[in-house]
């Protein structure tokens, strides 16, 4: 089959289910299986990705990935021809397979609208939630003059654009001005010298033969509903789906290999952040939660958020464990790393540690200094990635809005964000150095550390990084999908409960009072304060808080709370450090403190050596 | 397992390389197959459409945008000189006409109704593309570029700044543990390519740009070093557009670090020859290293065999390893034992390890991921 539409299955009929991940680096795939009726993930494998010299073909890396889950799981699932086996019968075969990719770098796109708060602000919302690293944002209110506009459209070789701009009757120049520096740019594509630049317009319906008239032969033009008809409300869908189209049939076809994965695949291929925000978008919806996401890699940080049923998510596109380390490091400087350190360690030597590990991203961490070293970075690219998606996950721009006598002293204005720590239900970690961090406890740690969650707020990780090949599923058997997400995808780690309200040295900041099964506890917190109750995975906790003044778990500043905690791995963790977190400013109180809660949480304990 | 896929960077004493020399529009290629060619060499052109000028007519005649393209004194398509009057308005009843003259020359491209706006081409911008590797045309791809072949002894590094540079290859160290500073560097260097030992200092990179050697290739660099250099903290490892005033590759990675011994000794083997080196790095998808390709004539042929360049990357008992992370970081040896079991770490992480007999005869164990074959 080649095709960009789902084939028609039945759900009901449908026992094994193969997906593979075509990473940067590495291809994984599992092995979905019906159990006594329930879906369950069974088995993993994983082998390099193919894309380049000797083999420039992906597929070479899917077979040896889905050989080894054959092998593991005692199926054969590829044929004689190097092809998977459907349906499955017996121990052979599978009965649906699908994939994600992002092998190649992923999508890269250029978006480009009239105004950057509005249009261009859709436009770019509507390439990220696709899938897309945004390489660049053109609008008119830039500040860039047009050359400087034409220069920038030159230089990058993005694999599309996305032009908006303009309600629907609203302004035709700006918009048409817009296609027309575009046009004599002659933009040129990544991939394939032959083919021509897509370009998908999605603004002004009534300017969009103008904008026709504007390019020529050398760009593949296409229309889609205006991403912003009106000011209030946002149309994203068509030009996701679009972007969705033309990266298969145009980005992907190009890369070598493709062709023949899509025409194995059962569900089209898609851009794997594209798929892993569709999975947090459904368990949101499922469970009527707010719920935020995490993907920590090697080149980017990806974070999805869904709040009040609105769906973000942005790609830091040089926010990363190994490739862009040495951005992360940049970014937030040595010192904010190192306060995260409470092991001596030399800066220049620390220094040319993380540059070899940029040129050598494979590489893991052998030491426990380099271990410890390398959470702090972490905690710092989380930290930065989610500064960007708050500033970018706002309500829609320009929307005016009507206020009255009681809103005299409230600021609230259009563009807030709309991303509230406090509101926050669930938070899952993902990528590397959270799914495979030695200890849960240390997931849960750089979590904290970077999300600093407000009132109560459920911890969990992507186990085995599967959330990309559950997104996919999701589109072809949502049962199926969240299933599996349930029960071997997501694993709780607690609970965290944690007041807003600044750090005061040596204060009380709030009492507690918590029951459960196994639990009996009550004290005082002060002020800089983290303590860790052990709360099993099956087993939920009454906790009550009484806040001091200038302290608010949710309802108000001083007022008392009653939250059902959830346990997990880790368990209940209370963290009394304030918010926004702020570590103290001398440094001998703050390796105190810091030890204090790498001690309580358990985040560093002596290994068990093997050998090694 | 007793094998397992691990990418190393190549170092070949001969092997038979290809490079593609590709434009990135098409144009006209120069040679023919079977020519050889030398490495600074032209071997395809084309012409880039120039850079584009938007000039808001509308606004500098002060007419509605429709009535741009009657007010246009030049049409689409021809060709205009600096001062050349683009528009006049027909004005109040013929009189108070405003004119807008052009302030850089091209070709009008198009006049737009809708915006008032003319958008100006430049002249074409000419692209050419050398042979870089001196050698025979294998295959001309046409109106894109060509192959070119021939026998090399082929070096990788592991992080370059800078372009592509020819030159003679010539030594500052005497060995491969001694840093590579300024004192070392003279003015007969000048234009050459200059083989250092261990850590090049930024002092030395500093020499060798008033100098104006060709390229500098050492072991390791130290990141702060590196900083000064660039004027910027090297973020990804993206590399190859700087323009610094030489090309820098260094072999092994960063701080205090010596080149590893086959490198250094090839590269000793080919004192006087000349090259052609790249430093164009790029760690993503597409792994791109900084390369070292020096041909080789026929006499240096005599009696040695020619290879197919090969990347197996398979990781076995008895094949030679670089230790690319601490607590071992640059230290040298071969594969020994590969356990299959997981183990335990001193981090914490359960890894896939192996054994690493050094060349000092000394054991460790290491994770699987943190070793690179070195590759010939």
């Amino acid at each position: 089959m080649n095709s960009t539409t789902a084939k028609q299955l039945d759900p009901d009929q449908i026992n094994v289910i193969l997906a593979t991940d075509c990473g940067s680096t590495t291809t994984k795939a599992i092995l979905i299986e019906k159990i006594n009726g329930e879906y369950r993930q069974t088995f993993r494998g994983e082998a390099p990705t193919t894309v380049e010299e000797p083999a420039a073909d992906v597929t070479v890396g899917v077979v040896n990935a889905v050989t080894e889950v054959g092998e593991l799981a005692g199926r054969k699932l590829i044929d004689d021809n190097g092809e998977i086996i459907r349906p499955a019968q017996g121990d052979t075969g599978c009965d649906i397979y699908i994939s994600t990719s992002s092998a190649g770098g992923g999508l890269q796109m250029m978006v480009a609208g009239v105004v950057r708060e509005m249009s261009a602000a859709s436009a770019k919302r509507a390439a990220l939630g696709a899938g897309a690293i945004v390489m660049d944002m053109i609008c008119s209110n830039d500040k860039r003059l047009p050359h400087e506009q034409i220069q920038r459209i030159r230089e990058l070789r993005p694999d599309m654009i996305l032009l908006a701009g303009g309600t629907d009757g609203g302004t035709l120049k700006h918009v048409v001005e817009l296609a027309e520096l575009i046009a004599p740019a002659k933009p040129q594509p990544r991939f394939g010298g032959s083919y021509k630049m897509p370009i998908i317009y999605a603004g002004n319906q009534e300017a969009a033969k103008l904008v026709e008239e504007a390019f020529d032969d050398d760009v593949k033009l296409m229309t889609v509903a205006n991403v912003r008809p009106v000011l209030e409300m946002e149309n994203l869908a068509p030009a996701r789906d679009a972007i969705h189209d033309l990266f298969l049939e145009h980005v992907m076809a190009h890369a070598p290999g493709y062709n023949k994965l899509i025409s194995w695949a059962d569900a089209p291929i898609m851009p794997t952040p594209g798929a892993v925000g569709n999975i947090l978008q459904t368990i949101a919806e499922q469970q009527n939660i707010n719920a935020l996401g995490v993907d920590i890699g090697g080149a980017t940080t990806d974070v999805f958020s869904v709040f009040d049923g609105t769906f973000n998510r942005t790609v830091s596109a040089n926010l990363g464990m190994s490739y862009s380390i040495s951005n992360v490091c940049a970014s937030a400087t040595l010192p904010m790393i190192l306060r995260w350190v409470h092991l001596d360690m030399d800066p220049r030597e620390l220094r040319n540690h993380i540059k070899n590990k940029m040129i050598r991203p494979t590489t893991i961490p052998q030491t426990r200094e380099a271990l410890v070293f390398e959470q702090a970075v972490a905690r710092e690219a989380l930290r930065l990635a989610y500064i960007q998606h708050k500033e970018f996950a706002t309500t829609l721009k320009g929307v005016q809005q009507q206020r009255t006598v009681g809103d005299t002293f409230s600021q609230n204005s259009s563009g807030a964000s709309i991303v509230d720590n406090m509101k926050l239900n669930l938070l899952v970690a993902s990528g590397g150095v959270l799914s495979h961090a030695p200890s849960m406890n240390q997931t849960a740690g750089m979590m904290i550390d970077a999300f600093e969650p407000e009132g109560m707020t459920v911890l969990a990780k992507d186990s085995i990084f599967m959330m990309p090949h559950l997104g996919v599923l999701a589109q072809v058997h949502p049962r199926a999908a969240l299933e599996v997400f349930e029960r071997d995808c997501l694993i709780y780690l607690g609970t965290c409960i944690a007041p807003r309200g600044l750090y005061r040295a040596g204060k009380s900041c709030f009492r507690y009072h918590i029951r459960s099964h196994s639990l009996k506890e009550s004290g005082e917190m002060l002020c800089g304060e983290m303590k860790l109750f052990p709360l099993d995975e099956d087993e939920q906790a009454t906790v009550t808080v009484e806040p001091g003044r200038g302290y608010d778990f949710g309802a108000g500043s001083g007022k008392r709370k009653e939250f059902q905690a959830r346990g997990g791995k880790v368990g209940l963790i209370l963290d009394a450090r304030g918010r926004p977190l702020v570590v103290p400013t001398s440094e001998k109180d703050h390796l105190t403190e810091l030890n204090s809660w790498i001690e309580e949480l358990q985040l560093y304990p002596e290994p068990a050596l093997t050998e090694v | 397992m007793a094998k397992a896929y691990s990418p190393g960077l190549q170092i070949s004493q001969r092997v038979l390389h290809s490079s593609r020399r590709i434009l990135p529009i098409p144009g006209d290629v120069l040679v023919q197959e079977g020519d050889r060619v030398t490495a600074d060499q032209i071997v395809a052109q084309t012409f880039m459409p120039g850079d584009v000028t938007p000039i808001n007519i509308a606004n500098q005649i002060s007419v509605a945008p429709s009535e741009v393209p009657h007010c246009m004194l030049i049409a689409a398509g021809d060709e205009v000189h600096v001062g050349d009057i683009l528009a006049r308005s027909n004005g109040i009843f013929g009189f108070f006409k405003s004119e807008t003259r052009a302030k850089t020359a091209g070709t009008i491209e198009s006049i737009s109704h809708v915006t008032g706006q003319v958008i100006l081409r430049g002249a074409p911008m000419p692209i050419q593309v050398c042979a870089y590797q001196a050698g025979r045309v294998k295959e001309v791809i046409p109106q894109q570029g060509v192959v070119i072949e021939s026998e090399v002894a082929f070096l990788q590094g592991i992080l370059g700044i800078g372009g592509e540079a020819f030159g003679t290859i010539t030594f500052a160290c005497q060995n491969k543990q001694e840093p590579l500073t300024a004192e070392l560097l003279d003015e007969s260097m000048r234009g050459k390519i200059v083989i250092g030992g261990a850590r090049m200092t930024g002092k030395a990179v500093m020499r060798g740009i008033e100098i104006g050697v060709a390229a500098m290739i050492s072991g390791g660099i130290d990141d702060e070093d590196l900083k000064e250099i660039l004027g910027y903290d090297l973020g990804v490892a993206v590399t190859g557009s700087e323009h610094i005033g030489t090309t820098l590759i260094i072999t092994e990675g960063f701080g205090d670090i010596a080149m590893a011994d086959r490198t250094f000794n090839l590269l000793k083997e080919q004192e006087g020859a000349k090259a052609a080196v790249n430093g164009t790095t790029q760690i993503r998808a597409g792994v791109l290293r900084p390369e070292i390709v020096i041909p080789l004539d026929d006499r240096s042929s005599a009696g040695k065999e020619t290879r197919q360049a090969v990347s197996a990357g398979i990781l076995e008992s008895g094949v030679p390893v670089r230790i690319i992370r601490d607590p071992y970081f640059g230290l040298l040896g071969q594969v020994g034992e590969m356990p299959t079991e997981l183990r335990t770490l001193e981090s914490g992480s359960l890894s896939r390890v192996l054994e690493v007999i050094l060349d000092s005869g000394e054991n460790v164990i290491v994770p699987r991921a943190n070793v690179e074959l070195i590759e010939g």
